[in-house]
């Protein structure tokens, strides 16, 4: 978009048509800043591309920091890591405890747990470091799970996204199995408590358990090989996994340009947004500070994983309300209320699955169900165009629901993690609320979709109200022959945009089984899959108001809603032929206020190349 | 142009004739006007754009500017703070804080001068770019992410030529042959990572140091062992054991072992309780206790957590981790939670001192299932 260079109010220094303004001297700090650069670019050539970054236009919602929260704690994550290499020792090797730690003093305890100790209370400020890398690390998996909500409930994982959206959800998979690494790694009696139960899921896979617990342990139980192979696991292996899929991830955002909300102006073939240079660098580099400093007011200010307070792992003691970190809650919590008749032996075998179904088939199964929608969703629709466009959560009912249901179904999960915290807490029988929990795991996922539709289709109802007969003004007017009728505050076409501007949608038609010689067709069974999930899509679909209907509700006054056509266009905006109060339960509109001149502005931003 | 995202247009539109024949109602369900009336609304374009204070008003500006600048030296000040509190403060200092609690105070002030240090940088850098720097929004056009149809197809036709120059398609023992050598590559590099890994578990899992070290033959002493305490480790008079009370037990000269002592933990631990015979209900239970005291493995026959809490109303277990309970009079079946198989018990019995021994080790593998536990 063009701005006026010019001021206008000087009609003679006006550029005519066709004429060139001249160049202006390049003020002091461009001179200074283009003598780095153009070092630089003497040696790489890549002036033409930092132009292109730093002129990049990005789209501005709130939503879209999500996925900037989970970025910046993630470097965070990667900086106060790299100090804790310095100090922490990643062995199980044995040695006795002389630090300024009072209470552990003289107790026998691995190097590990006796290094984090040492960071914790005798290196100056390796505390706050410590706790800033736990706390960004859980920052970052809220963050990305966070934004994993937005992607998936605006649609912007369709095409030509779903690729990052795969990309994405296997950094999911990984930043928690990262995370569990990570908190495994102090070798404290609550992290060693979490990779006994670890091993135990380990051992329960059919046929090779045993052996995997042998091969992952180095041996049986607890072994000293295990901090050492989680940390090369955790400070090498997967960040570096993670920082490449992050980088791809990123570099996808880029090239295929962020998605937008709908709006005037805002189509499918434009972004809108601040350019890179200044703003968006300002906001974006601002925003990672902030989220530094809240982190590291959070640290200052709540412990997490007082890992002192536990002791040094020993395979007898335990402490109640042993939970792990929240993402691996889920799996936790499936373990609780798994019941234990999955257990069964054939063959002289034992078959585990009151374990192996929560703990190495729940966690996959996660990722896999969020990484495969966007194809089945795909499939259902048979949309093959690109959406640069946001779908409102509301404007497409079935997804909301299903992710809502999701979210619930693993929240149940994840809640059932804490049943003996709630227990105390709510001084309730565990056994109850255990039961509750399994039952719940059935009936809140099926309901939360079937409540989360009905608001989204009421949303849209309302926003068809909205559209069709404006706002109520609560001015009644008198009517020459003594009715009386409200009157309705029109919206401008910009405010109505928004409220009609989505695809009208409907399920697939079945096509008949046979085709018109009476030969059956071989994909026919496949159809009628896809036309019964494509009906349990969009069976009841709310659609937009359109400019027919606009017109009818505009003539509602006259009798049952109805009009007679011919109605012209413009008679919507001009609302010519209207006669308020000849009716008795008319709604009156200023619709016809807003200017068609407006329109004009619209034709602009539809420019194609 | 992206004609993927042509407007939706008559190809929805029910064809009614004639313009303007039919009439629309809105009680009809969702409706698509015909030939007079667009199928659906126009974007409009882009609204008014509205003014910031600070655009029209130079004081609002400037009142910004020392927000920003304010904003900017509380970072520097912050940072000063950190420096002089890494150095000054006593590492041992406490301080208490409302509604946190007591709190080390070198902890708390370096956290919360490195928040304000960057804090500062942060809002200020966001307050600039909101309020003085440019807000007008701009467009880019988008383009589709498929590149046009002839470079497609020149993708294809390098890929083609360059397997057909490289013989790649007339010498199929140089493709096949590759095919191999790549597919196998990778094994030197696996195989001895998955031979390092550890050694095969054999029948560890299900032996524990109950049952002695193993001996030339393959067999195993299985001699009486006494029950110390743990920690403390020191044995337990029969007669110590009350009514009610509840000892954690690991088998005599675990400690002594050079090493792996955790190891042998982990599948040794034992608990120890003493009931009122008649409340025991099975009678191996009995036999294998005395007098009322009954030694069970400790770890979780769920995942192998401790199963540490121990009612003493109702003799019931119950593992801390997975909500796990047994029922000791019941012989340790499980009577709640995800576990499937009772503890596994240790048969005891007194020595001439009246001191606690084994009389034998565990009859299965204590700790979680396994595929083969039963046939071990």
């Amino acid at each position: 978009m063009s701005t006026d260079t010019f001021p206008a109010g000087r009609p003679a220094d006006r550029l005519r048509d066709g004429d060139q303004p001249a160049d202006r001297a390049p003020s002091a700090a461009a001179r200074k800043a283009g003598g780095v650069a153009g070092w630089i670019d003497d040696r790489t050539g890549s002036a033409k591309g930092v132009n292109y970054l730093l002129r990049k236009v990005f789209p501005d919602h709130w939503s879209f920091m999500l996925g900037e929260i989970a970025m910046y704690s993630l470097i965070i994550c990667l900086i106060s890591g790299a100090l804790l290499t310095l100090w922490f020792v990643p062995s199980a090797g044995h040695t006795i405890y002389d630090g300024s730690y009072v209470p552990l003093r003289g107790q026998q305890m691995s190097e590990a747990y006796a290094s984090t100790l040492n960071i914790s209370f005798d290196v100056r400020g390796g505390l706050i470091v410590r706790q800033i890398h736990h706390w960004a690390a859980l920052m970052f998996i809220v963050g990305l799970t966070v934004h994993m909500f937005r992607v998936f409930f605006t649609g912007a994982f369709r095409k030509p996204r779903e690729l990052n959206w795969v990309i994405g959800t296997v950094l999911a998979l990984l930043a928690a199995i990262e995370g569990f690494a990570g908190y495994s790694l102090p070798d404290d009696l609550l992290s060693g408590t979490g990779i006994r139960a670890m091993e135990g899921f380990v051992q329960t896979a059919p046929v090779i358990g045993s052996y995997l617990a042998y091969g992952i342990f180095g041996g049986p139980f607890p072994g000293e090989a295990i901090i050492p192979r989680l940390y090369s696991a955790h400070v090498l292996l997967l960040p570096a996994i993670l920082v490449g899929l992050f980088t791809a991830h990123i570099v996808l955002v880029a090239v295929q340009k962020h998605t937008q909300f709908p709006g005037p102006g805002r189509t499918n073939d434009n972004v809108v947004g601040y350019r890179v240079m200044p703003v968006y660098a300002a906001k974006a580099g601002g925003f990672f500070f902030i989220v530094f400093g809240v982190i590291a007011l959070i640290s200052a200010l709540f412990t997490i994983n007082p890992i002192w307070a536990y002791g040094p792992y020993d395979p007898s003691p335990v402490t109640a309300g042993s939970q792990p970190d929240w993402y691996m809650g889920a799996y936790d919590g499936a373990l609780r209320l798994l019941p234990g008749w999955l257990e069964f032996s054939f063959l002289g075998f034992t078959m585990s699955l009151n374990i192996a179904l929560g703990a190495l088939v729940l966690l996959p199964l996660v990722y896999i169900v969020v990484g495969v929608y966007p194809f089945v969703e795909r499939w259902v629709t048979g949309d093959d165009r690109e959406h640069h466009l946001l779908d409102r959560p509301r404007n497409n009912p079935t997804r909301t629901g299903i992710g809502m249901a999701g979210i619930v179904a693993y929240s149940v999960f994840m809640f059932a993690a804490g049943n003996d915290i709630m227990a105390i807490k709510l001084g309730m029988s565990i056994n109850d609320i255990t039961w509750a929990f399994r039952i719940g795991l059935f009936v809140l996922p099926p309901l939360t979709f079937w409540v989360t539709k009905r608001i989204c289709l009421s949303l849209q109802r309302r926003d068809r109200d909205l559209a069709l007969h404006a706002r109520e003004s609560g001015r009644i007017i008198r009517g020459a022959d003594g009715s009386f009728h409200e009157r309705h505050d029109a919206l401008t076409d910009h405010e109505r945009w928004i409220l009609v501007q989505h695809e009208p949608v409907e399920p697939l038609q079945l096509t008949p089984d046979v085709d018109e010689n009476g030969v059956a067709r071989p994909a026919a069974r496949k159809d009628r899959l896809r036309a019964k999930v494509s009906h349990f899509y969009f069976k009841d679909a709310v659609n937009p108001v359109t400019p027919a209907e606009l017109a009818a509700a505009h003539h509602d006054g006259h009798q049952a809603e109805a009009i007679e056509a011919p109605f012209d266009y413009e008679g919507i905006e001009g609302d010519s032929d209207h006669t308020p109060g000849t009716g008795g339960q008319g709604a009156d509109t200023d619709a016809g206020r807003s200017e068609a001149a407006e329109r004009g502005i619209g034709s602009a931003s539809r420019l194609r190349e | 142009m992206n004609e993927q995202d042509s407007q939706p247009t008559g190809g929805e539109v029910t064809p009614t004739g004639e313009f303007g024949s039919g009439a629309v109602r809105l009680d009809q369900g969702h409706v698509i006007g015909d030939g007079g009336i667009p199928a659906r609304f126009e974007n409009p374009g882009f609204p008014p754009h509205p003014h910031r204070g600070t655009d029209l008003d130079e004081g609002a500006a400037k009142r910004a500017e020392r927000v920003v600048g304010g904003l900017f030296i509380l970072s520097v000040l912050g940072t000063l703070g950190f420096i002089v509190a890494y150095f000054a403060i006593d590492s041992d200092a406490t301080v208490f804080v409302p509604g946190i609690g007591m709190t080390n105070a070198l902890h708390l002030v370096l956290g919360l001068t490195m928040a304000a240090s960057l804090l500062g940088i942060g809002l200020g850098a966001v307050h600039w770019a909101k309020t003085l720097m440019p807000d007008h929004e701009e467009v880019e056009m988008r383009h589709t992410m498929r590149s046009d149809a002839e470079h497609r197809k020149e993708f294809g036709t390098i890929l083609g030529e360059g397997a057909e120059s490289a013989h790649l398609t007339r010498r199929p023992l140089i493709k096949y042959a590759m095919g191999g050598a790549l597919g196998l590559f990778a094994v030197p590099v696996i195989l001895p990572v998955l031979g390092g890994l550890g050694p095969m578990p054999g029948d560890d899992l299900s032996v524990s140091f109950w049952n002695g070290d193993q001996e030339e033959d393959g067999k195993y002493p299985n001699k009486p062992l006494r029950l110390m305490r743990d920690p403390q480790n020191t044995p337990i008079k029969a007669s110590e054991v009350t009514i009610g009370s509840v000892f954690h037990v690991m088998p005599e000269g675990l400690l002594d072992l050079e090493e792996h002592i955790l190891e042998a933990k982990a599948k040794a631990a034992v608990i120890v309780m003493r009931l009122d015979p008649d409340d025991i209900k099975v009678q191996k239970e009995k036999d294998w206790g005395h007098q009322g005291i009954v030694a069970y493995s400790k770890i979780c026959t769920h995942v192998g957590c401790p199963v540490g809490l121990y009612e003493q109303q109702t003799h019931h277990l119950l593992c801390p981790c997975h909500q796990s309970t047994f029922d000791v009079t019941q012989d340790c079946k499980v009577i709640f939670g995800p576990a499937k198989r009772p503890l596994p018990q240790l048969p005891i019995t007194v020595d001439d001192e009246g001191y606690l021994i084994s009389k034998g080790p565990f009859k299965e593998a204590t700790g979680p299932s396994f595929w083969e536990r039963g046939s071990a």
